[in-house]
């Protein structure tokens, strides 16, 4: 049922009422990061600079540091080495990350799990109507007053995705968000993560074990092996994409090659 | 509705069934009355203590007793199991000790209580309050272990401080961890009371049933043992209301 109507009421919203940016995305720079767990190095020089506002995507094998990236973006761990620097330092606290995991509270119904988001920025009614507003983004303004428990997989993930994005984030980092998510939900939620960022435009970082998800997704992909950025694909086609398009695709086979390849 | 109280009533069934069945053997001699009393017996002594109002003494003193301990072992059971499980100095510092002393059983305390307290109110809180108090604190400190490390990182990540932390993610997570050990500590409760006042009172419901098992009144040694089982259940009764109310989010209370 909401599964169906999330699109039409996305739709109507869209047309009548985007929401107003505050803030614009948010560019940041690694420089030379390295990260070290014990004597294992993870990260091994990372340089990268992702402009305000753009939608990068990080590919590589499993065990090559993307989560252990993105966790020093959020400001979960710091680096062994090298810095981590903002555009605006002061926005530094903005970046908002979307887990693997939905991690919603159990004990708390969906909109306030939503209100979470707006923790210091927002309280009492106008947090509640900013977490509505945002619950009809995602297409479940019908089940704000609902316990997590009883919501499919692919709708606790789309209350994350209105928590991260409650607050208007200058940056938003995704660690496999759909990656335990059904093939149909998850091209759903891809279209839904690409409609919000468009009408945002926050820095989008998004980490992702599909390929073909980054290239429709992503500005730019870029392949992390051995702790470093290996190759940098800027996917300059323009939106909207159209799945399993030719220059998609051809995108899509450089960059297996580079994952596989030696 | 209908088919709950239809449910609830055959539940009851086999306990009318037994109470008759009890009855007939007294009457027929079957059962000799120095044995057990009839329970015609039994209610008209609760029935005579009602109206003298020995009864309703002796259970108000009894509760005061068992609600007296468990508010202060369960206040101090609860308030080490927080601070021993928000912090890893205070864990260190006091867990291994308080691991010891569980070890003593807290009944074979009482020649020892007696000796300090005589065999005054002090005695009966001391020991219901020291029973209490481990389930209380094993099952806080296992709740607050055993919250969500995600959740909590979650939490982190939207800059909640280390109050509201507490309030809105550790504090929820570990409740149902909590009611466990309250539950647990009301059996304790009635358990130890009953003990203690069979042992060591002057009065209270253990009290009464000792009192009338040197007059051989088997009535009223019943009776007591009777109030005991109701007072238990009500106190896990309440205390599963309590759960259901505050635990509603919980899988396991949904849909109930
Ligand atoms: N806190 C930690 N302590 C020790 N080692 C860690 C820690 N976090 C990550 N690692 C190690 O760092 C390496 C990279 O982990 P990371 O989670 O970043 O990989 P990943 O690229 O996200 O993998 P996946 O695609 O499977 O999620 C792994 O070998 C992991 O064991
Ligand atoms: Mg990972």
């Amino acid at each position: 049922m909401t599964e169906l109507t999330f699109g039409q009421g996305f739709a109507l919203r869209d047309a009548a009422a985007v929401p107003v940016r505050t803030a614009p995305g948010l560019g940041f720079s690694f420089v030379g990061v390295e990260k070290r767990f014990g004597d294992q190095r993870v990260l091994n020089g990372i340089d990268l600079q992702v402009p305000a506002g753009q939608f990068i995507a990080i590919v590589g094998k499993s065990g090559c540091g993307k989560s252990t990236l993105l966790r020093l973006l959020a400001g979960l761990d710091q680096p062994t080495s090298g810095i981590l620097r903002h555009d605006d330092v002061a926005a530094a606290t903005s970046t908002r990350m979307m887990f693997q995991e939905p991690r919603l509270l159990p004990w708390a119904r969906v909109a306030d799990n939503v209100a979470v988001g707006l923790n210091g920025i927002a309280s009492g009614v106008a947090a509640r109507e900013r977490s509505l507003r945002l619950l009809a983004d995602v297409g479940l303004a019908d089940r704000a007053g609902e316990w997590p428990s009883v919501l499919s997989g692919g709708q606790k993930q789309r209350v994350a995705l209105a928590r991260a994005l409650v607050g208007q984030p200058r940056i938003l980092a995704l660690d496999e968000p759909l990656g335990a998510l059904d093939a149909l939900t998850r091209i759903e939620m891809q279209g839904l993560l690409e409609r919000i960022w468009l009408s945002q435009r926050f820095t989008a970082v998004l980490v992702t074990h599909d390929v073909g998800e980054a290239v429709a997704l992503a500005d730019r992909v870029v392949v992390i092996k051995d702790g470093a950025i290996a190759t940098d694909h800027a996917i300059d086609i323009p939106r909207p994409r159209r799945r399993g398009a030719p220059e998609l695709a051809a995108f899509e086979g450089q960059i297996l090659e580079d994952l596989l390849g030696v | 509705m209908l088919r709950q109280l239809r449910g609830a009533a055959i539940g009851w069934l086999l306990p009318l069934a037994i109470i008759f069945v009890w009855e007939a053997l007294s009457r027929f001699g079957v059962i000799r009355a120095h044995v057990l009393p009839a329970p015609s017996a039994v209610a008209t002594a609760f029935w005579k203590l009602l109206v003298s109002g020995e009864l309703l003494e002796n259970i108000g003193v009894s509760t005061a007793r068992a609600l007296g301990g468990l508010v202060i072992g369960g206040a101090i059971g609860f308030a080490l199991g927080l601070a021993n499980g928000l912090s890893i100095r205070s864990r260190e510092l006091t867990d291994t000790t308080l691991q010891m002393i569980r070890n003593v059983p807290h009944l074979a305390l009482i020649p020892l209580v007696i000796l300090w307290f005589g065999i005054d109110e002090e005695a009966k809180l001391f020991l219901v309050a020291l029973g209490v108090f481990f389930p209380i604190y094993v099952n806080t400190l296992l709740g607050i272990q055993t919250v969500d490390p995600q959740l909590v990182e979650m939490a982190k990540t939207y800059g909640m401080s280390r109050l509201e932390l507490f309030r809105r993610v550790i504090l929820p997570g570990a409740l149902p961890s909590i009611f466990v050990g309250l539950r647990y500590a009301l059996g304790i409760m009635w358990l130890t009371l009953i003990v203690a006042e069979t042992i060591a009172a002057q009065s209270g419901i253990g009290h009464m049933a000792m009192e009338a098992r040197e007059f051989l009144m088997l009535d009223v040694v019943v009776l007591s043992i009777l109030i005991y089982a109701l007072l238990g259940k009500l106190a896990d009764s309440i205390a599963r209301l309590f759960e259901r109310l505050s635990l509603q989010w919980h899988p396991a209370y949904q849909g109930r």
